[in-house]
């Protein structure tokens, strides 16, 4: 988080002063440091190193305990057998089924579980009833632990997809409902009376004021959202599925006794839940923006 | 000048819920304010605080229903916010996250106007409030005088015929402050616009105004009406004039509530 808060500031001031040339602002208003001038290639060649170091550590610490500790391969296999079996895990065909089922699974039931909970946690923002009427519910539902409805849930709606939706869609929806809800609620009473004073109607006020104004709380709930999905979608998974990650973690463990390929699986887990946050960050880049 | 823009308050009223509650007694803030504001004047509202300034400045821009009484704009009680009412805050109150330009040009895009003329209208405004080339630059990036230049600009986007201002220099140093109302009288003989301002600031109400009107404590009624008869243009030396001095001392004993002189 705070890696990435620099991450923004740093490329407000390069658009800054990109800007700034044409000459437009008055000298009072520039306030962007010339020596904070980057071309553009290096920022991004800076933004990743730490990201190779980190990977770098975490390989090598790997390593180091497989070798101090003397583990057995089927207890902890070496980080080069985990990356050889996960090149051959998807070279031969073994992972693709299982991860676009998953990824299916998880981008569905963060879709579902986000549109409701947008719309959910605009409703608590805006009715003191609707509040008082749903948020028990919310909040029951979310005290009860996930891992215990799944099986339920997968008695009432099968082996396949739609068990895994409604999972994930639970587990997604309530970080976004509340971020929603605190992001339209956060809207400035000033700025308000303002729209108002200048005839905003109920569809400007939302677009022009209440949606930019909690843009910023409500992709904070995605964030955390859409890593819930993949949670959801294992989870959904381990309680009944034919097919995805999840079920191939628990078929290298105990039916095939591939530890190296069970590794493999969560190193794909993994690179899917960091892909898919990338992805909200990127689209939060471009919405949010400079602020 | 244009003859549009006259505002009327009759025997105003406004009352708000008490601390406690609707149940406990209500507060009232304005009672029975009446005064006239001829089109093409401009009028300062100076008064202690809690007299109702703000108050009687959001009936006549249709932000708030007195309980008695109304407030007529050209002989049409005000109801709900009408655009040739223009409106400046305390704050700036832009949005954050849109560009100076995109802030001026917000009442526009409310209306409906075609990308194209909000454009052309931009222009004018920025150079009207003295933003020229301000208009990529984020709010954020402003100083505060700037964000209440943009803030003045956005209130003239849609050409008002009467602008009402909430002591909108009250956040400026005292120099600056001097600027933007000599700026302000510019501006207003540029616009022939009918400005209702609010102030705490004695000099400030002379230097802009034709009358002064003075509010009593809570709740709020007009005292007096003291005229300024400063020849225009107006400068910062005619203060100190005679005149200036005079309509100063004025202004100051109506201020004053008559129990603490006695």
């Amino acid at each position: 988080m705070t890696h990435d808060a620099l991450a923004h500031s740093d490329s407000a001031a390069g658009s800054e002063a990109a800007r700034s040339p044409d000459g437009a602002a008055t000298p009072e208003t520039v306030g962007a440091a010339p020596g904070l001038v980057r071309p553009p290639w290096s920022r991004s060649v800076i933004g990743l190193w730490p990201f190779a170091v980190a990977l770098l550590v975490f390989v090598g610490v790997w390593k180091l305990v497989v070798v101090l500790s003397g583990l057995p391969p089927f207890v902890l296999p070496p980080p080069e057998s985990v990356a050889a079996r996960f090149v051959t895990a998807w070279t031969d065909g073994t992972m693709l089924p299982h991860a676009a089922t998953t990824l299916s699974e998880v981008v569905l039931g963060f879709a579902v579980g986000g549109a409701t909970g947008l719309v959910v946690g605009y409703g608590l923002a805006r009715s003191r009833l609707i509040e008082r009427l749903v948020s028990p519910y919310i909040v029951a539902a979310q005290a009860v632990p996930i891992l215990s409805l799944a099986p339920l849930l997968a008695l009432w709606f099968g082996n396949g997809l739609l068990a895994k939706v409604i999972i994930g869609g639970l587990i997604v929806f309530f970080p976004i409902a509340i971020a929603t809800m605190v992001g339209i609620r956060s809207v400035d009473a000033g700025l308000l009376e303002l729209a108002r004073s200048l005839r905003a109607n109920r569809r400007q006020i939302l677009t022009t004021l209440e949606i930019p104004a909690a843009l910023p709380s409500i992709f904070g709930g995605l964030r955390v959202g859409v890593t819930l999905a993949i949670v959801g979608a294992i989870v959904g998974e381990w309680a009944g599925a034919d097919r995805g990650l999840g079920l191939l973690v628990n078929l290298a463990r105990a039916s095939l006794f591939d530890i190296p390929l069970m590794f493999a699986t969560l190193v794909t887990i993994a690179l899917l839940g960091i892909g898919l946050y990338l992805l909200v960050v990127l689209v939060e880049r471009r919405l949010v923006g400079v602020r | 000048m244009t003859a549009t823009g006259r505002l009327v308050a009759d025997g105003v009223r406004v009352s708000f819920p008490g601390p406690g509650g609707a149940s406990v007694e209500r507060t009232v803030a304005i009672d029975g304010l009446t005064l006239a504001v001829e089109a093409g004047e401009v009028v300062a509202l100076i008064g202690p605080n809690g007299s109702g300034k703000s108050t009687f400045l959001r009936v006549a821009a249709g932000l708030l229903t007195p309980e008695r009484g109304e407030v007529r704009f050209d002989d049409r009680p005000i109801r709900e916010p009408d655009p040739r009412i223009g409106l400046v805050f305390q704050e700036p109150r832009l949005l954050p996250w849109r560009t100076v330009g995109r802030n001026v040009t917000y009442p526009l895009e409310l209306a409906g106007w075609p990308r194209a003329r909000r454009d052309a209208r931009l222009a004018e405004l920025l150079e009207l409030v003295g933003l020229e080339g301000a208009a990529d630059v984020r709010p954020g990036q402003l100083s505060g005088g700037m964000r209440q230049r943009a803030a003045l600009g956005r209130s003239l986007a849609l050409s008002p015929d009467v602008l009402l201002l909430d002591e909108p220099f009250s956040a400026l140093d005292a120099l600056t402050r001097e600027r933007f109302n000599l700026e302000l009288l510019r501006l207003w003989e540029a616009t022939a616009t009918t400005i209702v301002i609010v102030t705490h600031s004695i000099p400030e109400a002379i230097l802009l105004a034709d009358r002064v009107a003075v509010l009593t404590p809570r709740p709020g009624r007009v005292a007096a009406v003291v005229p300024v008869e400063l020849p225009r243009p107006r400068a910062i030396e005619q203060l100190d004039t005679a005149i200036g001095l005079r309509a100063a001392a004025e202004i100051r004993a109506r201020l004053e509530p008559p129990e603490r002189v006695a």
